[in-house]
């Protein structure tokens, strides 16, 4: 478990102290993919920082586990990074040394000596990523997806209980992407490893989080279940974020509203409800009448969920609304 | 080699009464360059390396030894090659009993050269990704360790190329050296060609020192491009 206190960040600036992070508090709990995400300058890559203190908090306490982190002599710090994993926007490996070179790395700055032993874990986390055939190419010869995995193996080296993603996908194609997103969430599952991310795209969180904060100039936001902010978002940075996520159709925005009859409702369907066909059903008992006017049915992590913006006519709109409330459909009326 | 192209170089250059002697100078000058050459690397890589770490915004930012070393570091390189050797004659003879020959050039050569070698290290490991220093920070790498395994590998390439670059000034400020009985090609060139105004040394002693600068900056080049191929 990390638990910030109360911290804050700022930086000194030409004598005066700039704040980075506003006094915040939030808690990541052992094994979730927590993302955090922002617009670049919202202060993302200062708060994952504080986490292994690469940035020291100009106050408040960071406790992983028991151990407030900022409070360690400075060999028991190397000791705690040493079980942090971190990976990194432009990969950061040594461009003088292997792919297997690489990932041995961390373990022989923690002290292992032994040949043997380093081989056998190098193979095992190549073997893992997806890398054997590359074990003794150098970084420049790899593509960024391949060398996004070597930093992802790299940081699995020793055997860490955490790991930090500094925008890790973001100079990485759509579907590298993808790829390497679904080998962190396989790492989360199988390793039972907490993995914290920053990025600033809302379809990042969409797949891999477990829960997300919404970091908008140095504060948090919005926090909760990535289903509850994806599908509602309260703040303006978070609405546009998940705006972003989505085809324009799909969020309805664009809709000319003022030419549809009826009352303009949207239904959310999450999990077991977007497979049973309620609407169906609470339409033929109500006989109201209804028209689609956007929607998408799509997953959020492991759960699926769907969006539909309808325009619904009849006398008997309050009680279809109340039979698909009854049904476990999340409904809101939209602004003409 | 030279024995057998001896009759050759004889009537080429007919004023050069002793071509032992030419030989022998040759050998001085490379040991003066070799010499000389490993004690600046020895000294000037830590003091770069220091440079580099406490530097603004580096590991070890130390604004004061910073700023102090830099002035040592410039206010050397600002003296001219030849009054650098003269203002340090009592420090010569205080280090190594003499003040001529090998052994008495070696320190000016190294105080000359061990600071503008410095500067190239420095200069060599800011170009090293900060990312990468980041990376090591992050797995809980020890300065040292930082230095030995991330800086130096990944900047070695363009340590290299100090290298080259700092052996070829030493080349010169051997030749400079001569003047003032530091012995080698120099000191050739000096007394017979200069001051005996025999010519024909002077265009060997030229002809050699090209030479030998360009087979310094080959093998640098090889070695540079070796390392960079990744």
């Amino acid at each position: 478990m990390i638990r910030f206190v109360d911290v804050h960040k700022s930086y000194r600036v030409d004598g005066k102290d700039v704040p980075a992070l506003e006094p915040f508090d939030l808690d990541i709990a052992d094994g979730e993919v927590f993302g955090i995400i922002g617009h670049s300058g919202a202060g993302k890559s200062t708060l994952i920082r504080l986490i292994n203190l690469l940035e020291r908090p100009s106050g408040g306490r960071i406790l992983i586990g028991d151990t407030d982190i900022a409070a360690l002599p400075d060999p028991a710090l190397r000791a705690a990074r040493q079980k942090i994993g971190m990976i990194f926007q432009h990969f950061n490996l040594l461009s003088s040394q292997t792919v297997s070179e690489n990932i041995a790395f961390p373990m022989r700055i923690a002290g292992e000596k032994d040949a043997r032993v380093l081989r056998a874990r190098v193979d095992e986390l190549l073997q893992r990523v997806g890398l054997t055939a590359h074990a003794n190419k150098y970084p420049s010869q790899l593509s960024g997806g391949q060398k996004q995995r070597v930093g992802i193996a790299r940081a699995l080296a020793n055997r860490p209980s955490l790991l930090l993603c500094d925008e890790a996908t973001s100079a990485l194609d759509p579907q590298t992407t993808a790829s390497v997103l679904d080998l962190l969430a396989e790492i989360n599952r199988e390793l039972k490893l907490t993995i914290v991310l920053i990025t600033h795209e809302m379809d990042v969180v969409r797949r891999v989080c477990d829960r997300v904060a919404v970091l908008d100039a140095g504060r948090i936001v919005e926090q909760g279940t990535v289903a509850d902010v994806f599908l509602h978002p309260t703040h303006a940075t978070t609405q546009r974020f998940v705006r972003e996520a989505l085809p324009e159709e799909a969020a309805g925005e664009n809709v000319p509203y003022q030419n549809v009859q009826g009352r303009i409702m949207r239904l959310s369907f999450r999990g077991d409800t977007t497979w049973s066909p309620t609407l169906g059903r609470v339409t033929r008992e109500t006989g109201i009448d209804f028209n689609i006017l956007a929607g998408r049915i799509d997953r959020i992590k492991d759960l699926p969920y769907g969006q539909l913006t309808l325009a619904m006519q009849g006398p008997n709109v309050d009680a279809a609304l109340q039979a698909l409330r009854a049904a476990g459909i999340e409904v809101e009326e939209l602004a003409r | 080699m030279i024995a057998t192209h001896l009759p050759l170089l004889q009537t080429l250059f007919p004023n050069i009464d002793d071509w032992g002697e030419l030989g022998q100078a040759c050998i001085d000058t490379l040991l003066m360059l070799g010499g000389s050459l490993l004690l600046t690397v020895a000294i000037g890589l830590p003091l770069g390396v220091l440079l580099f770490l406490t530097g603004k915004n580096q590991l070890h930012a130390m604004p004061k030894l910073y700023g102090g070393l830099s002035l040592v570091v410039n206010v050397l390189r600002s003296i001219p090659f030849i009054i650098l050797m003269i203002v340090l004659m009592p420090v010569t003879y205080f280090l190594v009993g003499t003040k001529l020959g090998i052994r008495g050039a070696i320190p000016p050569l190294v105080i000359g050269a061990a600071p503008f070698f410095a500067r190239l290290v420095e200069t060599a490991l800011r170009e090293v990704e900060h990312g990468v220093i980041e990376a090591s920070q992050a797995m809980g790498a020890t300065t040292w360790q930082i230095v030995r395994h991330v800086l130096l590998p990944e900047a070695r390439a363009s340590l290299w190329a100090g290298v080259t670059v700092t052996a070829i000034a030493l080349v010169g400020y051997t030749a400079m050296g001569g003047a003032i009985g530091a012995g080698g090609l120099g000191d050739l060139a000096y007394r017979y060609g200069y001051l005996s105004y025999k010519s024909d040394y002077m265009v060997v002693t030229v002809l050699l020192l090209i030479v030998l600068v360009q087979l310094l900056q080959m093998l640098g080049d090889r070695i540079v491009a070796h390392y960079s191929k990744r």
